[in-house]
């Protein structure tokens, strides 16, 4: 590297994922191991698949409030050397890719030099995102908010994309397609929640509304279960036994008043993408033409419709014409999205199954591998903020 | 109690809102036990702010005055609610929510339900009046601002 790159600030060809591992995924309360064992087994897993030693790591980064605490996974795993410890502010998956840039970061500014990224849940253990309880008060954004119903998150975003679909004439076939394909692509995966339930059009016209416009099968699962990645300097990439999988890009954030509450953004009918994807796209010098296969994260079908015109797969206006099931599917469709089933199908390990699910596509191991996939994209959490994306590459795309 | 329940559009014993520990939020609520919809208004620049800061996003004036709007808006977006996510709801039925933008106040947006059928058709855009729903006998006590369609009077 010469003095005028190293000087750019960039992610870019500077870290490598070399090793990823994740528990056995299990329905919400059904995980036979508390939430921190089930953290300490991803992680071992990830290092068994770099083929290191536990005691190397020196950093972990993580979001979305987890519980798996830095120290006590420093003690539990007899770490050396803690060097670094990152947490991203904000709920739900918005963060599953800034916690790799955040890792990434730490890295490259030399404060470590091998992080893990992970994410852990037991939710049987600690209660879930899509239920409320108990007669309590409650202040703050959710007063505007829970005394008229709109308690859990179906109901925080159904008006969201309500919304983006009247602005734009996005119909309910295109929330079908997406939810098809994650379905789709799960049954070709053993790791899947949903291995062996298949979903079709049918089946998802004859569900039940959760919330209008999102019928059941336009919601994440639930589920228990944990996921992690081993990140070194581009430079040591090579010492391990994997193809190494690189850091094009990443960006994090939300555009101009995105958190004004209750539901007072000035973009409402938005992913949040509309600084964030041109961000991505500047770091790694892409473009989405450029993109082979796309994770996105489905906490809501309709989050993933927003999300893909943000990234400039295609215009809001032309949602209905992509958004099809066959321009969906790997090996070959035009985008293959969410190939390994993703939060609808696969597990919801708040996105992070995405973030591995990437680096197996640019290995070329996926269960639905794509055709085109030296590129892979993934998106976090749409529609909440801040929300975060993420490229990956083959050496060759360096 | 059970003569607030069948008043109320939702069954008692969803949470209580109640103002944040530093107060930032307490005029807001007050107003709606008073049949006031209360909205903070800049004095320095007019900006209009919802829901509130202690500080005008646009020109940085801290603590931006409280000042009375018309609660009248049009529809913005909404959802018809199935799935019960609460205990209270598991017997209740699909309930409308709306999100109401207020054109002479900025356009600022607020959440409530849409009173009358739950099975209604809904047009963005269509013109709603405020309706002041009071949980006098809830400790604490509380009001919620609700909707009607303008059309519906
Ligand atoms: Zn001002």
């Amino acid at each position: 590297m010469n003095a005028a790159a190293r000087a750019e600030r960039t992610l870019r060809g500077r870290v490598a994922v070399v090793g990823i591992g994740e528990t056995d995924y299990y329905r919400h309360g059904a995980s036979p191991d508390p939430e921190f064992k089930l953290a300490l087994k991803a992680i071992l897993a990830a290092c068994g698949d770099a083929g290191i030693d536990p005691r190397d790591i020196d950093g972990f980064a993580s979001y979305s409030e987890e519980r798996s605490e830095a120290s006590r996974l420093a003690a539990a795993l007899g770490t050396r050397r803690l060097r670094a410890a990152t947490m991203q502010w904000g709920g739900g998956g918005g963060g599953c890719c800034a916690a790799v840039a955040n890792a990434a970061a730490s890295i490259i500014a030399g404060l470590a030099d091998c992080v893990v990224v992970f994410r852990s849940l037991a939710q049987g253990q600690y209660g879930r995102f899509g239920q409320a309880t108990g007669i309590d008060t409650i202040s703050g954004e959710k007063a505007y908010l829970m005394p008229y119903g709109v308690l859990a998150p179906p109901q925080r975003f159904a008006m969201r994309v309500r919304r983006y679909m009247h602005e734009h004439g996005v119909k309910q076939e295109a929330l079908r397609a997406i939810a098809l394909a994650s379905y789709h692509h799960a049954q070709s995966n053993p790791r899947a929640v949903m291995y062996g339930k298949p979903l079709d059009e049918s089946k998802y016209d004859a569900s039940r509304w959760i919330a209008e416009p999102f019928h059941l099968y336009d919601c994440c699962m639930e589920n228990d279960g944990a996921a992690a990645l081993v990140l070194v300097p581009a430079e040591r990439a090579k010492e391990f036994k994997n193809t190494p999988v690189y850091v094009l890009g990443a960006a994090v954030g939300s555009g101009y008043r995105t958190g004004a509450i209750p539901h007072n953004s000035p973009r409402y009918a938005s992913a949040s993408f509309d600084t964030v994807a041109p961000d991505l796209y500047a770091m790694a010098g892409l473009g989405p033409s450029d993109v082979g296969v796309v994770q996105c994260y489905e906490n809501f079908t309709g989050g993933v419709v927003m999300a893909l015109a943000e990234h400039g797969f295609f215009k809001p206006e032309e949602a209905n014409e992509f958004l099809k099931f066959e321009n969906l599917m790997a090996p070959s469709g035009r985008l293959p999205l969410n190939t390994s089933g993703g939060n609808l199908a696969e597990c919801y390990m708040h996105g992070f199954e995405l973030v591995l699910e990437a680096v197996r596509q640019v290995r070329g191991v996926s269960t639905s591998q794509a055709k085109r996939n030296d590129v892979a994209m993934v998106i976090g959490g749409p529609m909440v903020t801040p929300v975060s994306n993420l490229l990956l590459g083959s050496e060759a795309t360096l | 109690m059970s003569s607030n329940r069948r008043l109320t559009y939702l069954p008692d014993g969803l949470p209580i809102p109640v103002a944040e520990p530093d107060g930032l939020s307490a005029p807001y609520w007050a107003g709606l036990r008073r049949n006031r919809l209360m909205v903070q208004r800049c004095g320095h620049c007019t900006t209009w702010q919802f829901g509130p800061e202690w500080i005008c996003h646009r020109c940085y004036a801290f603590d931006p005055e409280w000042t009375e709007i018309d609660p009248q808006g049009r529809i913005f977006s909404w959802e018809r609610v199935w799935h019960p996510s609460h205990p209270v709801l598991k017997q209740h039925g699909p309930y409308l929510a709306v999100l109401v933008e207020i054109p002479h106040a900025g356009s600022v947006r607020m959440v409530g339900n849409l009173l009358g059928d739950p099975m209604q058709n809904i047009s963005i855009g269509a013109q709603v009046e405020g309706v002041f729903e009071h949980h006098l006998s809830s400790d604490p006590p509380y009001s919620l601002l609700h909707w009607r369609l303008s059309s519906a009077l």
